[in-house]
């Protein structure tokens, strides 16, 4: 027995949210996206891409045919509940400042002896950044709804805020555009795209709390070094390296500036 | 083997409310790629559910349900325990099935 | 990768002896170089997208920090951009309001995944509203409603118009001449758009017939 009322369901569902009545004032349009976006968050593909990062945490893997349970994300080795919401932040044996994924490539490298061209020369969404993309959607769910407490102890934690603050208001490329330029100001939005302003905490599950994220637009998860690659590109400017310290440094500046917001990553993202 | 289907049941009343998640391109067929090249249809064309064994629905996809389709349905009379599984074919003759216990 | 090995070893060093040397943080001036240098040295070409692109001038520079420039600074950075206007040839300010419509609909052109020689689109609805029946406009710039309109432009030919039509050519070429840290790129001055696309854009805004001033 047909029934093909499951797919009209299914696009009735996404059509009645967005062909609602579009007023000239931008508030129902903006509510009207918001409604849309909270029906996805139940059942959001993230989910998948977790799934995938816990099997993968727990894979004997590489050259060293080994697990990630040796993995220090901050809190010891093999500890991950509590970490998203701690970093970037200073590590001992490697001397610097990391981010999440800088850290992963670090655990990759050194325990399982994968090498790291194969993760920072990989296309998004494919290969071993597919692989990384579950192991943040993992490691970040893993710390949904606590707020961020990145540390700010050590010298080069404070050092790390400062060159990221300084990278947040460089103007450049053929644009002249810098982070703050779009993201300095309260209550701005490019075309129907709310910004939110990242020099200071913007609320609990937005901005650097809420990416990772799925991206439904592209049906894929986007890290947040993903997420920084593509600000950059849109931006006008050159091309970030994959873990390079301006975005580790970036991160340092809008996790300190959002201290207190609850993440909600890995969230869903039109 | 695809990736495996995220399925959660969870008692409400008389009923049990079951949410799917699938891992799957579900490709319309109708996209090009940057040569210009047609990317082969690929989706799901038949979903399945049964409860504790028995069939309780049936329903036939076309290309129009996005990229790793999420579905929600209740199953009247299911209790905490019981057993609902999902099976899912593809045009190319790809499958899926996946259990989850009712909680 | 190489290059992120040396940037971290290096940053690891210049910054621990930053701290080790000092029982003070470092200086402002200090912390600007380092970060100037993390910033060149975290970036490589791709597409049309080169590091050239991060070569500061003084628009660029002075404007990159929370706080504003001097007003000496900020003055000289409008002189210089005034200096920079090129009027359009034949004094020819008009084009197609149509064609002006579509350019500001555009938000493509000079990222890595454009093509070398790629046409750039005004970008303009990113941040302005211009007419009234599109509704997906952003608000970091103000609103182009009735741009002509609201400034008594009846008739482009006329005497009277040719401040406004001057004023809003220099603003598309160079916004910097009004606003030493516009947010707006300056299309003329950098080449992202031709004088024709100008041309085009001058018409959308002032046209008495445009939809933008009904």
């Amino acid at each position: 027995m047909k029934t093909a009322s499951f797919c009209a369901g299914l696009l009735a569902l996404a059509g009645i949210a967005l062909v609602s009545p579009v007023a000239a004032q931008t508030k129902t349009t903006a509510d009207g996206i918001a409604e849309y976006r909270a029906m996805l968050a139940d059942g959001n593909p993230a989910d998948l891409f977790e799934a995938r990062g816990q099997e993968l945490w727990k894979t004997k893997r590489g050259p060293k045919n080994a697990d990630m349970s040796q993995c220090d994300l901050g809190k010891g080795p093999g500890v991950v509940k509590g970490t998203f919401v701690e970093l970037p932040r200073w590590f001992a044996d490697t001397q610097k400042v990391q981010d999440l994924e800088s850290r992963l490539l670090t655990c990759m490298t050194t325990l399982q002896g994968i090498e790291a061209k194969a993760v920072t020369e990989e296309r998004f969404g494919r290969g071993e950044q597919r692989n990384m993309e579950g192991l943040v959607a993992w490691i970040s769910a893993e710390s949904r709804g606590m707020k961020m407490n990145l540390p700010q102890s050590h010298a080069q934690e404070k050092l790390s805020y400062e060159i990221g603050k300084r990278a947040f208001f460089f103007r450049g490329g053929t644009h002249d555009f810098s982070c703050a330029a779009c993201h300095s100001v309260e209550g701005q939005r490019i075309r129907l795209q709310d910004l939110p302003n990242l020099t200071k905490n913007p609320g609990d599950g937005v901005g650097f709390a809420a990416w990772p994220a799925y991206r439904v637009s592209s049906g894929e998860l986007w890290s947040m070094q993903r997420r920084l690659n593509d600000c950059f590109r849109q931006q006008r400017f050159p091309y970030p390296g994959y873990a390079s310290d301006v975005t580790i440094a970036l991160g340092t500046y809008m996790g300190v500036n959002a201290k207190g917001a609850a993440s909600i990553a890995p969230s869903i993202k039109r | 083997m695809a990736d495996p289907m995220r399925i959660r049941a969870q008692v409400a009343g008389d009923k049990a409310t079951v949410r799917v998640l699938m891992s799957h391109e579900m490709e319309t067929g109708l996209r090009r790629d940057g040569a210009g090249a047609v990317i082969p249809a690929w989706f799901i064309q038949e979903v399945s559910a049964a409860h504790n064994g028995k069939s309780v629905f049936n329903a036939q996809w076309g290309p129009s349900v996005a990229k790793n389709p999420f579905m929600q349905f209740n199953v009247k009379g299911a209790k905490a325990g019981d057993k609902i599984t999902v099976v899912w074919k593809d045009n190319k003759g790809d499958s899926r099935t996946d259990e989850a216990t009712v909680s | 990768m190489k290059t992120s090995h040396i940037t971290l070893s290096g940053i690891a060093v210049a910054a621990s002896v930053l701290v080790a040397g000092c029982a003070t943080t470092p200086s402002s001036a200090e912390l600007d170089a380092l970060a100037t240098q993390t910033i060149m040295t975290s970036f490589r070409d791709q597409g049309i997208a080169k590091v050239d692109r991060l070569k500061q001038d003084l628009g660029q520079s002075a404007c990159s920090s929370d706080k504003p420039p001097s007003d000496a600074v900020a003055q000289r950075i409008m002189e210089e951009a005034k200096a920079s206007i090129k009027w359009p040839a034949d004094g020819q300010y008009f084009g197609d309001f149509a064609a002006g419509e579509r350019l500001a609909q555009n938000g493509r052109g000079s990222t890595w995944t454009d093509a070398p020689g790629s046409p750039n689109g005004g970008n303009c609805y990113n941040c302005h509203q211009i007419s009234k029946a599109e509704v997906s406009y952003g608000n970091i710039g103000p609103s182009l409603y009735q741009y002509g309109k609201n400034r008594g432009i009846s008739d482009v030919a006329a005497a009277t118009a040719l401040p406004i039509i001057q004023y809003t050519w220099t603003k598309l070429y160079n916004s910097k001449a009004y606003a030493a840290c516009s947010n707006m790129p300056r299309f003329g001055h950098v080449g992202l758009l031709d004088e024709k696309q100008m041309r085009d854009l001058m018409s959308l805004l002032l046209d008495p017939r445009s939809p933008v001033n009904q």
